[in-house]
């Protein structure tokens, strides 16, 4: 006879792996790891029954941090492997990491088809506004008049705002978070996790080598003064008007997840063969 | 957050204590990445009498295993008193630096105890709390000592003449 089986509460540093992070001391991401595993073990899972996609950059680095099944996968094509991977596994929680970069240039086209089809995965962007892996170019969110060695003068071009574009696409759940506050992060990414559908979490995560300017970010940030909201109208004023330091849930909608279920019954194989027959 | 108990207080103390050590023993962990073993060193120092400090406290309650902790989100900042914020490290940072994130964080759990025991919790935790202030106390005069025992940075510690990582 077997033994009864004891399933014991894990903690978060049960969902960190043995790699040490590579990023610079200081870096915001450093606290995205920690709310993401305390998250998860808040959340009661396990590390066999969640995966963790990213694609590339400083942030993407992620998968390989935690205990958790990952895939590092091909720059800003984060989203379609995570789609694929919940399509196909529809049991284990997914996650997916990315940054400015990765998530908004790279892969800003994959970006609104992920939030139009409403795939039940939570979509985690650290925000530094710069690229920061390849030594400071500026990003798709970095202010028109940030001046560089790379962009004297700056840009001049008008900044993404990610949260705008994620409920006009139809995501189902929009956050932002501060990597200044960890324990704050675990409760908005757990929050994702649990809305179903596509959830997007915004985190401004400071670059202190390329941005050290942005360690100012802890005195600009503020929680959101109002309560979230599942009128997408509303929402969109409300975001239109943001002032980039809304921290908390800024809308959860209520569109039904993805289910990958047609109206349609299936065909069976010899019907569709019956198509192509000569 | 209430504190209606002496056990109460006491696994909030410990979950204070915990969550420095472990911090500093990451703070540890970063900089040994980027090579700066001495700072490093440091940092591991400090998670290590951090810990010995939880330890006692198991010890002092009797409580053969840890206690069930304040949920991570209780507390009354973004994180617990004494735990260092992460954005505090500077790969070029010397140990007058790590004792100056140290001190600030000591006298933050000064702060954090004197408040609890100027506040309306029974008698038993005050005079807990009134204690764990002192303690502090006697922590932060440590910490001063310290840092009067290494060099404080020159001006322009932080200019790296050949930087890891130029945007040229």
């Amino acid at each position: 006879m077997n033994a009864p089986v004891t399933v014991t509460a894990l903690q978060a540093k049960d969902f960190k792996s043995d790699y040490k992070p590579v990023w610079c001391p200081g870096c915001g991401d450093y606290s995205v790891l920690t709310g993401i595993t305390k998250a998860l073990a808040m959340l009661g899972l396990r590390p066999e029954n969640v995966a963790v996609v990213s694609g590339i950059g400083c942030s993407s680095r992620i998968p390989a941090y935690t205990t958790c099944y990952g895939f590092h996968g091909v720059h800003g094509r984060s989203l379609p492997a995570a789609t694929g991977l919940k399509a196909a596994r529809p049991d284990l929680t997914v996650l997916v990491a990315s940054g400015d970069g990765d998530g908004y240039s790279i892969g800003g086209n994959h970006f609104l088809h992920a939030c139009r089809r409403n795939v039940d995965l939570t979509y985690i962007v650290m925000d530094n506004h710069v690229y920061g892996m390849t030594k400071g170019q500026p990003s798709p969110t970095t202010e028109p008049d940030w001046s560089s060695k790379l962009a004297p003068g700056g840009t001049g071009l008008r900044e993404f705002h990610p949260l705008v574009i994620a409920l006009a696409s139809g995501a189902n759940f929009i956050a932002r978070g501060f990597s200044g506050d960890p324990n704050g992060l675990a409760a908005l990414i757990a929050e994702a996790v649990r809305h179903p559908g596509f959830s997007f979490v915004e985190i401004l995560s400071p670059c202190v080598t390329f941005r050290p300017e942005q360690r100012e970010w802890k005195q600009a940030v503020h929680p959101a003064p109002v309560e979230p909201t599942d009128d997408p109208a509303r929402a969109a004023r409300r975001l239109m008007t943001d002032d980039g330091f809304n921290i908390g849930v800024l809308y959860k909608g209520d569109r039904p997840a993805f289910s990958g279920k047609t109206s349609e019954p299936l065909q069976s194989v010899e019907d569709l063969e019956c198509q192509f027959r000569l | 957050m209430p504190v209606p108990t002496l056990e109460d207080f006491m696994s909030r103390a410990y979950a204070m204590e915990l969550e420095a050590t472990e911090r500093y023993a990451q703070f540890a962990e970063q900089l040994d990445t980027h090579n700066n073993r001495e700072v490093a060193q440091l940092f591991r120092k400090l998670a290590q009498i951090e810990g010995l400090h939880a330890k006692r406290i198991l010890e002092e309650m009797g409580w053969p295993s840890v206690p069930a902790l304040p949920p991570a989100f209780a507390w009354e900042s973004t994180e617990a008193p004494e735990t260092a914020p992460f954005d505090a490290l500077h790969y070029l940072m010397q140990p007058w630096h790590a004792l100056e994130i140290a001190l600030r964080c000591e006298l933050q759990a000064v702060q954090y105890f004197d408040g609890i025991a100027a506040g309306a919790v029974p008698e038993r935790v005050r005079a807990a709390a009134k204690e764990m202030a002192e303690e502090e106390r006697e922590h932060v005069a440590l910490i001063k000592e310290w840092m009067k025992k290494v060099p404080r940075p020159a001006p322009g510690w932080d200019e790296d003449p050949d930087p890891p990582r130029l945007s040229e």
